[in-house]
């Protein structure tokens, strides 16, 4: 398995760096651009949650994204030392309803959902919490 | 950084929004305040030309969500155009087609402000 990884500090101006190093991880792995584009935005997705919620916008916190591929697996696991969030906890909107009541917020989770294959979650109480975000290649 | 960029203008009256690069949850406040900007000087007609816009996550809709009922009460609209497919799928999916008028040129956006059968 080979595994990559970054570390960003906990602020949005370091999105870009993210997303740079999670698609040039899975051209390498084989992805296409569509496939490419659609990783790139659920680990977005997922940063932006850990930088506005789990760190509350501490610039000094630290986000950790590790990247694991092996065998048709491609997997990004975003780890953070915050404050508890659990997105399986987030019931998917009636996009309908949602868009009609014009709420903002809470559309990342069900954007990583729809874009991934898998979105697992785990969490060592006090002490961190994990998002893994898996993608297989297409055969 | 340059990651992200406004252009504004007026065609017929209707206030044009060119977004360029990418929309993330760093460079939506500059969107935010585009918007402001255009509401407080009671500028409802809205076209955001989408066609150098490369990137755009939850973010960046989110904005778009926030004005759309001030422009609509203020006899307005935010009408979207020229997306790429790539940004287009990410509207797609979150539904946003349901809600905002989607054309592929700017010019059917603006002429559809001044439709009356609308």
């Amino acid at each position: 398995m080979k595994t990559t990884s970054i570390q960003v500090e906990s602020r949005t101006e370091r999105l870009i760096a993210v997303r740079d190093f999670v698609s040039e991880a899975a051209r390498a792995f084989g992805f296409g651009d569509e496939d490419i584009s659609k990783i790139a935005l659920a680990v977005d997705e997922a940063c932006t949650n850990v930088i506005k919620h789990a760190y509350r916008s501490d610039p000094t916190k630290i986000i950790q994204v590790n990247v694991s591929a092996d065998n048709g697996t491609f997997q990004v696991a975003i780890q953070d030392e915050g404050l508890r969030f659990n997105p399986t906890q987030v019931q998917p909107p009636d996009m309908k309803e949602y868009l009609t009541h014009y709420r903002r917020g809470g559309l990342g989770v069900y954007l990583m959902k729809s874009l991934m294959d898998r979105v697992e979650y785990s969490i060592v109480p006090g002490k961190s919490n994990e998002v893994r975000l898996t993608k297989y290649l297409p055969r | 950084m340059s990651e992200f960029k406004i252009g504004q203008r007026e065609v017929e009256n209707v206030s044009i929004l060119e977004l360029k690069g990418y929309l993330d949850a760093h460079t939506a406040p500059k969107l935010e305040e585009a918007f402001q900007s255009l509401l407080r000087s009671q500028r409802y007609r809205i076209v955001v030309n989408c066609r150098d816009l490369s990137y755009i996550s939850s973010a960046g809709l989110g904005v778009f969500m926030a004005f759309i009922e001030d422009a609509r009460n203020g006899k307005g609209d935010i009408k979207l155009t020229n997306m790429s497919p790539k940004v287009y799928n990410v509207f797609d999916l979150l539904g946003f087609p349901l809600l905002y008028e989607i054309f592929k040129e700017e010019q059917e956006a603006v002429t559809r402000f001044f439709d009356r059968t609308k």
